[in-house]
């Protein structure tokens, strides 16, 4: 059970990974049940207990796809791309460049500041929901994708700012001195030497960012609303809405298949950082 | 000389966190400012704004019949949610601190909820689930157990709600595996010579060394609970009967829906408190139950 004592018996062995594996499967069951639910009839989905489809239905992902008639699905994961993808890259970079700042330089006030920026970890996203919606809206912003790009370009997550902060601290500070007496100066250092060695720290967040803001409903709920602007998320939560009646909840669950399906990939490809990412800084997933 | 390398240094790091100083002026600071300001007046976007006081602090107290309730909710909630998510983090987290062949595959299982769970798609998924005619109904009715109402009975949805964010704990968990980890072996070495049982070393060993990762989740884990929208306006919509109304999401309605945005902001300021506070609370009790190696210096 635990790492010390005596290696346990065989037996004793066995039964925990029988538990684990139990629970294990309880865990992921349910992402299991969507999987093949997303082929079973509405019958099928109510009338039987058996994981696997008694006949399977082949179109719930191309009807599903079409979604509510005038927008497919393929518009709604472009535009969740076309938010995500800027979001991501602007969060790393800015987190990065203001990360070195606090990691490598002096200057007046820095105690405080640090402070300030990692007090903001604890600031609730209600306070601020309603003047950002109302700057944006000043700024002509709403129903785009700049409230979330454009907070990602001024480093806004003082999660990842920690992160890196704290990977910084771990390279040795020889590193900018010798790289100083080549002629570098602080932004080549940034740029050619220290971020090719934060390879997995800048990794670990952009994932995280990613999923995050894949998965984002908040904030879509707020800053979108017109349909051909809508995030898969907002276009799932439309779905479900909209179809009165009889629901056709096999088509439903395989659009919910396909939202779940990047944040899954990125996952099991980049599945080293992540464990690494999350232990090393203490973000929550 | 050296007084100007000391400010080309200040210089080059103030010009690299400047986007940082930037984005919290004005999308951190200068929002928290304003929306202290529109909690004082009766601002919504469609009419003329007026200054009214204390007014909105006074109407959610005397007057919202939804006000305390939410509240009420949103802390049976928390409490419910965060000690199940953090125990059976830590539980987990234990059993699989160990060495074998599949603990890699166990950890990956454990996790996955986690990073997906936050996500619609799973609350629609969770809707679905505990549906009255839902398989976990149907699984129940296998076992002879009458059906649950878990999204219709005022008693239960909460705990429907729940089961979600607990069925996340593998980002707690990993967390607890971490710390874990750094646990030096030679104090179980020291235990077992002392003929401690595992029991006993758990207690006196595990849990005080854990005790700092113990703080972060609960502190964390709090703070979020306490903010949660996605599955109680997805999975319930609040209902039934109000019943996981949790403040999030009455935030949402009286700002975005009624655009009462004056009303709303004094409702997330009310918010704000309670998490400054609780927090203070937080970390004020852990100085009697958090063990630094270091004897708190730090």
């Amino acid at each position: 059970m635990l790492r010390y004592g005596k290696e346990p018996a065989l037996t004793g062995r066995l039964v925990k990974n029988i538990l684990l594996l139990a629970l294990g499967l309880l865990m992921i069951y349910p992402l299991i049940w969507l999987f093949f639910g997303s082929f079973k009839t509405n019958t099928d989905l109510f009338g039987s207990l058996s994981l696997f489809p008694k006949t399977f239905v082949w179109d719930a992902y191309s009807k599903g796809w079409r979604g509510t008639g005038q927008f497919t699905y393929g518009t709604f994961f472009l535009n969740t791309l076309m938010l995500v993808v800027p979001t991501v890259f602007f969060t790393v970079v800015s987190s990065a460049i203001v990360a070195y700042g606090f990691a490598r330089f002096q200057f007046p006030l820095k105690g405080a500041l640090f402070a300030l920026m990692i007090s903001t970890l604890m600031l609730p996203q209600a306070v601020i929901i309603i003047p950002r919606y109302l700057i944006f809206r000043n700024l002509g912003w709403l129903d785009g994708y700049w409230p979330f790009i454009v907070p990602a370009i001024f480093a806004c997550y003082p999660f990842f700012i920690f992160m890196l902060i704290q990977f910084f601290r771990g390279l040795p500070r020889e590193l900018d001195e010798s790289a100083v007496m080549d002629g570098c100066n602080p932004v080549t250092i940034l740029f050619r030497i220290l971020l090719p060695l934060c390879k997995p720290a800048l990794f670990s967040a952009a994932i995280f960012q990613f999923i995050w803001t894949w998965n984002d409903f908040f904030n879509s709920l707020i800053f979108i609303n017109s349909v051909k602007k809508y995030t898969v998320s907002l276009a799932l939560r439309m779905t479900i809405d909209s179809t009165g009646g009889t629901v056709a909840w096999n088509q439903i669950m395989s659009m919910s298949v396909l939202a779940i399906l990047p944040p899954l990939l990125i996952f099991f490809m980049f599945q080293r950082y992540f464990v690494e990412g999350i232990a090393t800084t203490g973000i929550k997933g | 000389m050296k007084q100007s390398m000391r400010f080309t240094n200040a210089a080059w790091g103030l010009l690299f966190i400047s986007p940082w100083i930037i984005g919290f002026a004005w999308f951190q600071f200068y929002p928290l400012l304003l929306s202290l300001y529109y909690s004082f007046t009766d601002y919504s976007i469609v009419k003329a704004t007026h200054f009214i006081g204390l007014q909105n602090y006074v109407t959610m107290f005397k007057e919202d019949k939804d006000f305390l309730p939410s509240l009420r909710v949103t802390f049976l909630y928390t409490v419910i949610a965060v000690p199940l998510k953090l125990a059976f983090a830590l539980l987990v987290a234990i059993i699989l601190n160990s060495k074998g062949r599949f603990i890699n595959v166990y950890r990956t299982m454990y996790y996955l909820p986690s990073i997906l769970g936050g996500s619609v798609a799973i609350s629609i998924l969770w809707r679905f689930l505990f549906m009255r005619e839902g398989i976990v109904n149907q699984v129940l009715s296998f076992a002879h157990i009458p059906a649950v109402d878990w999204l219709g009975s005022p008693n239960v949805a909460l705990w429907t709600i729940s089961f979600l964010v607990v069925w996340q704990f593998g980002s707690s968990m990993v967390l607890f595996l971490a710390g874990l980890k750094q646990i030096p072996a030679d104090l179980y070495e020291a235990g077992m010579v002392d003929g401690a049982s595992r029991i006993r070393m758990f207690g006196s060993i595990t849990v005080p060394l854990l005790t700092p990762i113990i703080l972060f989740n609960l502190v964390m884990q709090t703070i979020g609970a306490l903010q949660e929208f996605t599955a109680a306006f997805v999975v319930t919509n609040g209902g039934p009967m109000k019943s996981t109304y949790l403040i999030g999401m009455k935030i949402y309605d009286d700002g975005f829906k009624l655009l009462h945005m004056g009303y709303a902001s004094a409702l997330s300021w009310v918010l704000f408190a309670i998490i400054l506070i609780l927090t203070l609370l937080i970390f004020r009790s852990s100085r009697s139950w958090v063990h630094y190696e270091d004897g708190g210096k730090n």
